[in-house]
């Protein structure tokens, strides 16, 4: 089982590499739609990444208003 | 015509497979142009058809196969006539996509929706026309149409309880939740799942694979395995137009219009 903070350094080394941002940039509290400046459909295509990445299944609701790293690392724990 | 280019889309018969490619951007949203295009596509299908034992129908645009039906141009198009003519219009647009897209799923030859990105409600309605479908690993599939106050009106319920379990539909349905291609393999909508950017290569595989079989045998079983869902594709019209004179509608529609916010596609 992986731990919260495994999850979330996980997850922000693949919005890195995805969106070609410094890691060293990215911290878990961060809001990614400002961070990363991403739209509704990019927001689609970062989820659908990181159920592929985890192999859970996210569903919308569930991650509906959450806009921080450690937030969405918490919603992915839930399930793995 | 074994070519055209239209303003919303273009096709094009080839080695015996006719590719039909969604152009309309951002979302391939599908509004009146696109009906009027998919209806001159559907009126040269028979001559297509002649020679050709597979259509792939698949996107040009980059992170969009279809964001379903042109709610924009359906909001401003209600705002400009009263509830009674609007009701009215919504009928003879529905009738309209609906024989269109009968055509389409009636067709003698094999269809194959490659999809990639974004595959939602009306969008989503028309790769279920589709025999198969063969998705990329970054394609979502969604029914979103509740939050408006309305149910999928292209023919998405019937057919998609035609092809899976009625658990999964509801599923879809009442949550408006969203599925990737991995999970979309697992209940049985999608037949292949691809590496990102490659659907529409496996979908030219599958298609060339089908020119091998007789054309009379593979229509033949098509029509014993794939009926129609008629009825319930008619009662769908009538409890979506029963539905859209509700209030709750047009609030819905204006909301979605107005959002400018990062989540217009989250349900």
């Amino acid at each position: 089982m992986k731990t919260i903070e495994e999850t979330t350094d996980e997850i922000l080394n693949l919005a890195a590499t995805h969106f070609k941002f410094p890691r060293t940039n990215l911290a878990a509290t961060d809001d990614f739609y400002k961070k990363l400046g991403i739209d509704s459909l990019q927001a689609l295509e970062l989820l659908t990444r990181l159920e592929n990445h985890f192999g859970v299944e996210l569903p919308d609701y569930e991650v509906q208003g959450v806009s921080d790293f450690h937030t969405l690392a918490t919603r992915i724990q839930a399930r793995l | 015509m074994d070519e055209y280019k239209g303003k919303t889309l273009s096709w094009r018969l080839s080695d015996g497979v006719i590719e039909l490619s969604l152009n309309r951007p951002p979302g391939n949203e599908i509004g009146l142009a696109m009906l009027d295009d998919l209806e001159r596509f559907v009126a040269a299908l028979p001559a297509l058809e002649a020679r050709a034992s597979a259509l792939i129908l698949h996107s040009e645009q980059k992170a969009v196969f279809s964001a379903g039906a042109d709610l924009r141009e359906l909001y401003e198009e209600a705002q400009k006539i009263d509830a009674s003519a609007a009701a009215k219009g919504v009928r003879a647009f529905l009738e309209r996509i609906h024989a269109v897209l009968n055509k389409l799923d009636t067709s003698p030859i094999t269809t194959i929706a490659a999809v990639h990105g974004v595959c939602f409600g009306g969008g989503f309605e028309l790769a279920l026309v589709c025999d198969l479908i063969i998705a990329d690993k970054m394609a979502r599939f969604c029914f979103p149409e509740l939050r408006l106050g309305l149910i999928p009106g292209f023919g998405g319920i019937p057919r998609l309880k035609r092809d899976i379990g009625n658990g999964v539909v509801r599923d879809l349905l009442l949550t408006g939740r969203s599925i990737n291609a991995t999970k979309g393999l697992s209940v049985g909508l999608v037949s292949q799942v691809t590496a990102e950017g490659e659907a529409l290569r496996v979908a030219r595989f599958t298609a060339a694979q089908t020119t091998k079989f007789d054309r009379g045998t593979s229509s033949a079983a098509k029509q014993f395995i794939k009926p129609l869902p008629a009825e319930e594709l008619r009662r769908e019209i009538d409890i979506f137009c029963d539905l859209f004179g509700r209030p709750a509608v047009m609030e819905g529609l204006r909301k979605f219009v107005e959002n400018t916010g990062a989540h217009p596609y989250l349900p």
